[in-house]
């Protein structure tokens, strides 16, 4: 009796020990990660604001010593992300339509899940290449249209997949009563389940908006960026993250203060996007609940 | 079969409703439902538009694969299927293989891989089940944020800050006192290199940052929509947060949490911004795990600049670029199979 205790008191320590050890581990993992993170944004801060002034929101780009800024690359990132964000968005949200209120648990709709759960994380490079193939190289030239097209079908399965989480969140009662009332189904999903979910499709189109406004690759295949201020969009049209690309490389201070700067810019728009669709997704989670 | 459930359901219950009452007065509501149901204008025009967008996804991904196949043809037919594991890279010459870009794609992303997962398993355990639970929240979305940070930012980051580092402190550190490896073959060195700061290691280890939050995000995801009632099972069988994750939590979500390291991986595969800064894009065959390198996608952004329209380097590009496709394909496919399968049952 004794010696049983003794040895239950001997494991239930040493399983309490291993379960001591390998949460404190844990808990460095998280430390570590945090702290790098951190780094990466107290670099982005101190560089970024150091070379942050009104002239970079003024001026377009220009030689390193002739105080440029960078207003055309932000202009040209608006011009393109919203573009983009026209097509996707709306493609996006019928897809997403489509398999949740007709395709359902269907074989196609199955099959169309699955590959566009594939395009969502598809290497952001093999889209510039492929709108390269289809929209640039045919028609002889980089155009700002050909980077909204990139940008579309990156936006296209994220505004999807959200929406289809979103609409399956909608109770099917909802459905239900609206069939009572005799709806057809255009109409079911029209007017009764679209406007239940309105807030969070539109928190997956600003997710969408967030991903694209920081793309790099796809742009240098389509768009190309551009030096001087240009509103074109069937000419090559400067954009923040390729201005940040080739600011970063370049030899000049200058050039390479304003890139830092152009990353801050980015990087808080992103998470501002962000942090806006979570506030609006809980606001309706919270709606829900009630 | 393309009569819509709404519609047969609504017509059949409010015309048999009608008919209990032997009512023989024509209202509106009944011409609607004697029209045949199926081809309302509406309906059919709405179901058109939502099938032709469902269409643009699958026509999309095909079309993508067939685009990179066309377009890298003449490289296939140039070197020949032996494209794919040629070790040459001659610009001057126009004489192309993949397999530099190959190796070097599979070495950082399976180093990011090894480096990422446990420090990403960890934060996903911290956060679930550890940590204090009104940091729980907050430090879950911060890892999230973390994982929307574009990845340029990374790269710049890599490129100004860890590359120095690694330069001066890291890779002096690890030629030392890895010197004893023996090398593999003549070719292979492990350590062996000038300290110059861009590299394989430099560009594994910005990967693996990147990717780190992005695993924990996806990891987290998994542990939370495990069943609280196992959980609770383990717990009141006097099993510690340890034995019940191994234990009980992770035979039940293998399959998914696997499914998170494979998108982790389809991540890695073709992340280019970040690694192009850090590579030292070099396009050979790396002598050790420090030497300037390149993967596919920083060969396909670093060399598209240079290639005109036609020309065989272009199509060497799109060959690369449709390898590059095949393999995140089937990275991302088992991903996705092995996270449905859990989400099913």
């Amino acid at each position: 009796m004794r010696t049983l205790t003794r040895s239950h008191k001997a494991r239930y320590a040493r399983r309490h020990a291993v379960d001591f050890f390998m949460s404190a581990l844990c808990m460095l993992a998280a430390g570590i990660g945090l702290v790098l993170l951190g780094l990466i944004l107290w670099m982005l801060l101190s560089r970024g604001l150091a070379g942050l002034s009104l002239t970079v929101f003024t001026n377009s780009m220009a030689s390193p010593d002739a105080n440029g800024g960078l207003a055309n690359a932000i202009v040209g990132s608006l011009i393109q992300v919203g573009i983009g964000t026209l097509f996707g968005a709306p493609l996006g949200m019928a897809i997403g339509i489509y398999l949740s209120e007709v395709g359902k648990k269907g074989r196609i709709a199955s099959a169309v899940r699955f590959v566009n759960d594939i395009l969502l994380s598809a290497p952001s490079v093999l889209i510039g290449l492929f709108v390269y193939q289809i929209a640039v190289a045919p028609f002889g030239g980089f155009s700002a249209i050909a980077g909204s097209i990139a940008l579309a079908l990156l936006a296209m399965p994220i505004v999807a997949r959200t929406t289809e989480d979103i609409l399956r969140l909608v109770p099917d009662a909802y459905r239900d009563g609206a069939i009572a009332l005799g709806s057809r189904e255009n109409q079911v999903i029209r007017k009764v389940v679209l406007p239940a979910a309105f807030g969070g499709i539109l928190t997956g189109v600003l997710l969408a908006v967030a991903r694209i406004a920081g793309e790099t690759a796809p742009l240098i295949f389509t768009s190309l960026g551009n030096s001087n201020w240009s509103t074109d969009v069937t000419r090559p049209m400067a954009s923040l993250p390729i201005a940040i690309y080739r600011y970063a490389g370049s030899p000049y201070p200058e050039w390479v203060s304003l890139a830092w700067t152009g990353a801050l810019i980015i990087t808080v728009g992103v998470l501002l996007l962000n942090i806006l669709s979570r506030l609006s997704h809980a606001l309706i989670a919270g709606r829900h609940a009630s | 079969m393309m009569s819509s459930v709404y519609s047969t359901r609504a017509g059949a219950g409010l015309a048999s409703a009608i008919n209990d009452r032997g009512s023989r007065v024509s209202t509106p509501t009944e011409d609607a439902l004697a029209r045949k149901p199926g081809i309302h204008l509406g309906d059919t025009v709405f179901r058109t538009v939502l099938y032709a967008s469902a269409g643009v996804v699958v026509v999309s991904l095909f079309a993508i694969l067939l685009i990179m196949f066309l377009g890298g043809r003449q490289a296939f037919e140039t070197f020949g299927l032996e494209f794919i594991w040629s070790t040459q890279w001659n610009p001057v010459k126009d004489l192309y293989g993949a397999l530099p870009a190959i190796t070097g794609t599979l070495i950082t992303s399976m180093i990011a891989l090894v480096i990422a997962w446990p420090i990403g398993f960890g934060i996903a355990f911290f956060l679930t089940e550890t940590c204090p639970r009104p940091l729980r929240s907050p430090l879950g979305v911060a890892v999230e944020l973390l994982a929307a940070i574009p990845s340029i930012v990374y790269g710049m980051w890599g490129f100004f800050v860890l590359a120095p580092f690694m330069a001066t402190y890291i890779q002096p550190w690890l030629t030392e006192t890895f010197a004893f490896l023996p090398p593999i073959g003549d070719s292979f060195f492990w350590f062996a290199a000038p300290p110059i700061g861009v590299g394989l290691m430099t560009a594994s280890l910005i990967l693996a940052i990147m990717i780190l939050p992005f695993i924990a995000a996806t990891t987290r995801d998994v542990l939370i929509t495990t069943p609280q009632l196992l959980k609770d099972g383990a717990y009141a069988l006097g099993a510690t947060r340890w034995e019940t994750l191994t234990g009980a939590v992770i035979p039940a979500v293998r399959g998914s949490l696997f499914g998170a390291v494979f998108l982790g991986l389809g991540r890695a595969l073709g992340e280019t911004m970040a690694v192009v800064f850090v590579i030292g894009n070099a396009t050979r065959m790396p002598d050790s795990l420090l030497a300037p390198s390149a993967s596919i996608a920083s060969v396909v952004a670093n060399n598209f600049p240079e290639s005109e329209p036609g020309s065989i380097k272009l199509a060497v590009l799109l060959a690369l670029g449709f390898i590059l496709f095949v393999v995140s394909f089937g990275v991302l496919a088992v991903a996705r199979l092995l996270l449905r399968q859990e989400r099913m049952s």
